[in-house]
């Protein structure tokens, strides 16, 4: 009995200690919480009496999450959507948008994959199984296995958006349903990584040498680029998306601080440290 | 002296109700879950249609318009229980039967601790093996174009249903009177008609119910399959292809989806589709014990 009273006591001086105005709640995309835990860590350091919480759980999970109050940061590797804000809105909450880094996405192949180059026709034709075959993009005669991740992913909405529709809202082109949902990027990195036929796509950090990563041009007539960091910076490479922060209405106190240490140079190294594209 | 009478009654009566409450929680707390599903579930029909969420053959829910059809996903869980329930059925029964019957008794000692130890391996660490291990080993054995089939899913299920399996078949098969099994070899059966013919017979309606459970273990199993079975949502032509489960779809899906969406509500209703299954599942298994008490 003590020790339950004991824990439920703990349990509400957590929650005090939380609301208290030394601490930060910030909260979303899976992709971010590397860079977001970073952020935290090193400006803790230089703040020493400033408490930071970096969860994931989506990006989803993170707007809902500012909606509902519970979080002074969310972390959204997606725009808000319309509905979204609308819910905000009713709640009474102001999202404001901040784009603090950028992510290529690159298009990985198997090593032994012949292909190394493909247009965003060429993508969009193999993810919605118009190309079925690798002959068809010049390589051997063997069918594509798509990789896709599960619709939560921002990360697979912007590839359906970008890529599949071409950016072009009245477009309703899907991934194929045969497109394997993988659960994480790792888990599409490790099934590339042992199979010469897949092809799927992920964030530029998961980039290692068990995968080929493809170039992409816009169309035949453009030229072909890798994802490398000064293509991402230069817009030369097509398939990139911003990284953004949501707060409720103009950040003040801590919150602007931690924003303002984000977008300075200390903060942008980090971007570049966590394997993302700064803004500047 | 009265007094402490009174005191002693108030006592019992406390005990008494908080043992009440503690017997009639699970109850409530299920009560309180189905509450939940259905309300959120069933305002999905106030848009989507019951029969083209059953059966629509499309699963696209964050398309606009969205189409929620689960056929493709409950054909998926079912390809992946019933290949998992062929695979770990017979063996599971036929452990459990060397364990209670045939087994001497160092072995059968080392056999129980292994299967416990078995039931205790967290799914996601064997969905991590079976990703590394038997994904590429189906791919590469079966000549298919990706390892990440609902046999795959099948297989890795079939070794975590068969814990649930065989310790409730070996209890079965201990709970039949030892006076059987001596009446059978006394009239001279051999070893193996006293297990077949009458031992098992006698144990049979203890062994349904520990394959139901099996089986509930398996639908309700979602992280080792939403690793190796591919979550593909179209109907499978054969095991050894991609599948999507009704299970791995919620957990994917849940964490991003817009609060009071339809999106959101759709898989509160997948979450009504698999209550129901599991449901009577059990309800199967409760009636197979039952009809053995009588």
């Amino acid at each position: 009995m003590k020790k339950i009273f004991v824990f439920f006591v703990t349990i509400i001086l957590a929650t005090i200690s939380w609301a208290g105005g030394n601490s930060i709640q910030i909260k979303g995309s899976d992709t971010m919480v590397n860079l977001g835990q970073a952020w935290a860590e090193s400006y803790m350091q230089q703040h020493k009496d400033v408490l930071i919480a970096v969860t994931g759980g989506g990006s989803g999970t993170g707007i809902a999450s500012l909606i509902s109050g519970t979080c002074d940061i969310a972390e959204s590797s997606r725009s808000m959507k319309k509905e979204e804000i609308a819910q905000a809105k009713t709640k009474g909450i102001n999202p404001q948008e901040f784009t603090v880094g950028l992510d290529g996405i690159a298009v990985v192949v198997h090593p032994s994959n012949s292909v190394d180059k493909l247009t965003i026709d060429q993508l969009a034709d193999i993810f919605t199984e118009k190309i079925k075959n690798w002959k068809e993009v010049g390589g051997k005669d063997a069918s594509i296995v798509l990789l896709s991740r599960e619709v939560n992913s921002g990360t697979h909405v912007y590839f359906k958006e970008n890529v599949l529709r071409k950016g072009d809202f009245k477009s309703t082109a899907e991934f194929d349903s045969t497109a394997l949902l993988m659960p994480s990027s790792q888990a599409i990195a490790d099934e590339v990584a042992q199979n010469s036929n897949a092809i799927g796509y992920y964030g530029m950090g998961y980039i290692s040498k068990a995968q080929k990563t493809i170039a992409v041009a816009k169309d035949a007539k453009n030229e072909y680029y890798t994802p490398t960091l000064e293509n991402v910076v230069s817009g030369k490479y097509y398939i990139s998306r911003p990284l953004f922060f949501y707060t409720n209405g103009d950040p003040q106190g801590l919150v602007k601080s931690f924003i303002d240490f984000v977008f300075g140079p200390a903060g942008q190294q980090i971007v570049k440290d966590t394997d993302f594209v700064p803004i500047k | 002296m009265q007094k402490n009478f009174n005191g002693k009654l108030v006592k019992e009566w406390v005990i008494e109700r908080c043992i009440y409450l503690s017997g009639i929680a699970s109850i409530i707390f299920v009560g309180l879950i189905f509450i939940f599903l259905a309300k959120e579930g069933f305002s999905l029909f106030k848009t989507v249609s019951v029969s083209d969420f059953l059966l629509g053959q499309k699963w696209y829910p964050i398309s606009t318009p969205a189409q929620f059809g689960i056929l493709p996903l409950i054909v998926g869980s079912l390809y992946v229980t019933l290949g998992a329930t062929i695979i770990a059925v017979p063996i599971g029964i036929a452990s459990a039967v060397y364990i209670a019957e045939v087994a001497p008794v160092k072995t059968r000692e080392i056999l129980k601790s292994g299967i416990e130890v078995l039931a205790a391996i967290p799914s996601v660490v064997l969905g991590f093996i079976g990703m590394m291990t038997l994904v590429p080993w189906v791919k590469n054995t079966f000549h298919l174009p990706t390892g990440l089939t609902a046999f795959s899913g099948a297989l890795m299920l079939a070794f975590m249903a068969m814990p649930t399996i065989v310790s409730i078949a070996e209890d079965a098969l201990n709970a039949v009177p030892k006076r059987y099994k001596e009446a059978a070899l006394a009239l001279g059966a051999t070893r193996w008609q006293a297990i077949w013919r009458v031992i098992f017979p006698a144990a049979s309606s203890g062994i349904l119910a520990a394959v139901m459970l099996g089986i509930g273990r398996v639908i309700g199993e979602t992280m080792a399959v939403m690793m190796i079975t591919g979550n593909a949502a179209r109907i499978p032509n054969s095991l050894f292809e991609p599948v999507r489960t009704l299970t791995a779809t919620v957990a994917a899906e849940m964490g991003e989806t817009v609060r009071g969406s339809d999106h959101y509500f759709a898989l509160f209703a997948i979450g009504i589709v698999l209550f129901i299954i599991t449901f009577f599942i059990n309800l199967i298994a409760d009636l197979a014990v039952h009809r053995k008490l009588k």
